[in-house]
């Protein structure tokens, strides 16, 4: 029976002289959701409201839920809406609107007007109580409560007349695109998939890196990373996800380091990979999933040996998240199966078991230094292998 | 080149076969049930599937029933003689290397009320006949034993264990599952006093998702799928007609060269054997002792272990040289837990999780075989010179 959305905003609303930038981004960024529903919508900008109107038939859950993986939402009022033909014909309508949305009439209302149309013959007051009589007529087991009203009707008289009495909330955040770009290190695991929601979140747009160190892990394994870029990118648009082969770099290290530094030096590889390609794809930051005390390569003292390789900023959003809050998160956007699969990842394959977890970065660099015979090439080598993926 | 050892997890289906499913789809798709004349047409093309099983078991076509494949074929037979028996006992008997669809199915019973024994078996993944005998009671049903196992090709004493359940008790029926065997060694159900027999459609170069359950005339069976009533009330659902005629007509070409091919495929593994054997830190699983090219096991399984390297590893090592194989079995090499078919014949803990799996089909050649052995020569060496420490 609904025929139209009206998008509800917060953050954006308090941007200045930028607020049209962020709107603008908000109507793309529900315009790109809607392409994979099923029916046509119009999105649009109004006097700073945005209404989505289907124009044919349309799957009322797929869009919402569509529409609940846009950043920048707060709140999905479903509405429909009218020609003006008069206020008994209007009455009419919001008649028909309660008796279908509310089955049970044991509730309390109030009608809350808004006339932009100043010419509309009744002023909000005089619709607010003509209306309201109108619903006590047609339903006399309602009653009216205008301070915390079970059902609040809102009537918007504009060109075409909205009415409309419920908020889906909507997922908050900035609309992406409005943040700039950022490359986040996806590994498989239920840590990277979040910190990547989380940044994006904050209007930020996401590219991915994946190492992969075949034989030593699977085609599944890179079937799943995929996966997870595939689940986020519900949220975030699409992603462009760089698939680099690590395995030369990570057995040179495993030949040439102290055993127990190879997970860290491996780390410090890879941040250096993701920064180069970053930089070439004009991202403003690394994410990682990284959270302190979780793994020896997430202690403060292993943080300093893998920040100290990049010049830009890494962001690492779970940084005080406990794992089970993590998970719960994961679980939330939906990426949290995906995870759990069990399919070894580059970073475990040849972990020490007893890794260190308090790295002396002068030590490391001493150590690093063993390997620069061969690692400028087999760097590049690595950089060739890039394959992308563009996954939406 | 490309060179598929995985076999006994599938096979590539004959094309042939698949040409004449593809007709049967677009022109013969009427339902066996309908009275009209393409219902009929279907109809003869399901009698010419059990026309060919007939032949080849040398058993009634009455006794050929349809399935969606083998996990189903054993769950009928399982389930459908546990019931419609438990008035007579409630005991039944297994081996502790059967393929999860017994096993599973099995432990389904247990929780009915049923009682299973599991038959230990040797290093060479064999039954002993003095286990079958002891264990068989007053009150066992049913012994179910597979013709070959899947992880290791070894053969079960199939026409003995038959012989002993129908001289100690003709009432116990007797049920094999032949996924892995038929096709690759002549199965006989009434010479061999199989009561019920699993087949499935794509381990023979048919189609996926058909099996056959042969199902002796003397057996009554509760069935596990109701509907429609088809196929005498056992297995009701519209016939797979397609499906159904693929599996018959893979059956029907495998045998053909049925001898020459078994002579072929002995062959085979015996070079590729001989080629392991030069290799380094490997191991042969199931074989018997005194037969140490496997004449005694089914011509198209080879289980080998490595030790210090990870199964998975050298299997995606292999992948990248094109050569597909297995980590264990197919159907257990994405779960975590070791193999239990490699742990009963007793295998050393540390090789259970540097065991592959090369299965051999019809199409494999001398040439794949030497590109394989050539592969793992060159693997092997690298990756064990990197491991965990």
């Amino acid at each position: 029976m609904f025929t139209a959305f009206l998008i509800k905003y917060a953050e954006i609303g308090i941007k200045g002289k930028n607020r049209y930038l962020f709107e603008d981004a908000l109507v793309r960024q529900i315009r790109h959701a809607l392409k994979k529903c099923s029916g046509e919508f119009i999105a649009h900008k109004t006097q700073g409201r945005i209404f989505v109107e289907a124009q044919t038939v349309f799957d009322f859950d797929e869009t919402v839920e569509a529409l609940q993986h846009v950043f920048g939402i707060v709140g999905i009022c479903p509405m429909i809406y009218v020609e003006d033909e008069g206020f008994e014909n209007l009455g009419n309508t919001v008649v028909d609107y309660i008796s279908r949305v509310y089955p049970d009439k044991n509730k309390t209302f109030k009608v809350y007007a808004r006339r932009s149309r100043k010419s509309y013959p009744k002023d909000s007051q005089e619709i607010n109580r003509d209306m309201g009589e109108i619903i006590l007529n047609a339903y006399p087991e309602m009653k009216v409560d205008v301070h915390n009203p079970e059902i609040l009707l809102t009537i918007e008289i504009r060109e075409k007349i909205y009415i409309y009495s419920e908020i889906i909330p909507g997922p908050g955040g900035m609309p992406v695109g409005t943040g700039g770009k950022a490359m986040l290190l996806l590994s498989g695991g239920i840590d990277s998939p979040v910190a990547g929601y989380m940044i994006a979140k904050r209007g930020v747009k996401i590219d991915a890196v994946y190492f992969h160190a075949p034989p030593y892990t699977s085609e599944r394994a890179k079937q799943k990373v995929i996966e997870l870029a595939r689940q986020v990118s519900k949220y975030t648009g699409p992603i462009y996800l760089h698939v680099i082969n690590f395995t030369d770099i990570q057995l040179y290290i495993y030949d040439k380091c102290p055993h127990d530094e190879l997970t860290i030096i491996m780390r410090r590889y890879m941040m250096r990979i993701a920064e180069y390609i970053a930089k070439k794809t004009e991202c403003l930051g690394l994410i990682t999933g990284e959270s302190i005390g979780q793994v020896a390569s997430q202690t403060m003292n292993s943080l300093i040996a893998t920040n100290e390789v990049c010049e830009l900023p890494v962001y690492r959003p779970l940084i005080g998240f406990d794992k089970q809050e993590i998970v719960e998160a994961a679980e939330r956007i939906g990426t949290y199966e995906t995870s759990i699969q069990p399919f070894e990842d580059c970073c475990t394959i040849f972990v020490a078991k007893h890794p260190v977890t308090k790295p002396n970065t002068g030590i490391i660099r001493k150590h690093e230094h063993n390997l620069d015979e061969k690692i400028d090439e087999l760097f590049r080598t690595a950089i060739e292998t890039d394959e992308v993926i563009i996954v939406e | 080149m490309e060179v598929y050892l995985d076999n006994s997890a599938t096979t590539k289906v004959f094309p042939e076969v698949a040409e004449l499913m593809i007709k049967i789809m677009c022109e013969d798709y009427g339902n066996p049930s309908s009275l009209h004349m393409k219902g009929v047409q279907a109809e003869q093309h399901v009698r010419y599937a059990k026309e060919t099983f007939a032949k080849l078991l040398k058993c009634s076509e009455k006794e050929i029933f349809f399935t969606s494949g083998g996990t189903e074929s054993d769950n009928m037979a399982l389930v459908g003689c546990a019931m419609a028996n438990r008035r007579r006992g409630n005991h039944l008997i297994t081996t502790q290397i059967e393929h999860p669809a017994v096993l599973q199915t099995m432990h389904y019973l247990e929780g009915m009320g049923f009682e299973v024994t599991y038959l230990p078996v040797d290093g060479s993944g064999r039954i002993h006949l003095e286990d079958l005998r002891e264990a068989l009671r007053p009150s066992t049903i049913l012994v179910s034993v597979m013709h070959t196992n899947n992880e290791i090709g070894s053969l079960q004493p199939i026409e003995e264990a038959g012989e002993l359940i129908k001289k100690t008790n003709p009432a116990v029926l007797f049920h094999v599952d032949a996924v892995q065997g038929f096709g690759k060694a002549r199965i006989y159900p009434r010479k061999m006093n199989i009561d019920l027999l699993s087949i499935s459609g794509h381990k023979i170069h048919g189609p996926k998702g058909v099996g056959v359950l042969y199902i002796s005339e003397k057996v009554k069976l509760q069935p596990i799928i109701y509907g429609g009533g088809q196929q005498k009330n056992i297995r009701s659902g519209t016939e797979n007609v397609p499906g159904i005629v693929g599996i018959a007509r893979a059956a029907e070409l495998l045998y053909q060269h049925f001898d020459e091919d078994e002579v072929r495929l002995h062959g085979l593994k015996r070079s590729f054997i001989e080629g392991i054997e030069k290799l380094e830190g490997t191991k042969l699983n199931g074989l018997v002792p005194g037969d140490p090219y496997g004449f005694n096991t089914a011509p198209h399984v080879i289980s080998v272990s490595f030790a210090g390297v990870r199964s998975e590893v050298l299997l995606h090592a292999l992948e990248d040289d094109g050569i597909y194989v297995s980590a264990g079995s197919a159907c257990s090499a994405r779960k975590p837990q070791p193999s239990a078919t490699l742990k009963a014949i007793g295998v050393e803990k540390s090789l259970l999780e540097s065991t592959i799996r090369f299965s051999l089909s019809v199409f494999t050649t001398g040439e794949e075989i030497d590109y394989t052995l050539a592969a793992l020569h060159e693997k092997l060496h690298i990756l064990r010179r990197y491991t965990r420490k």
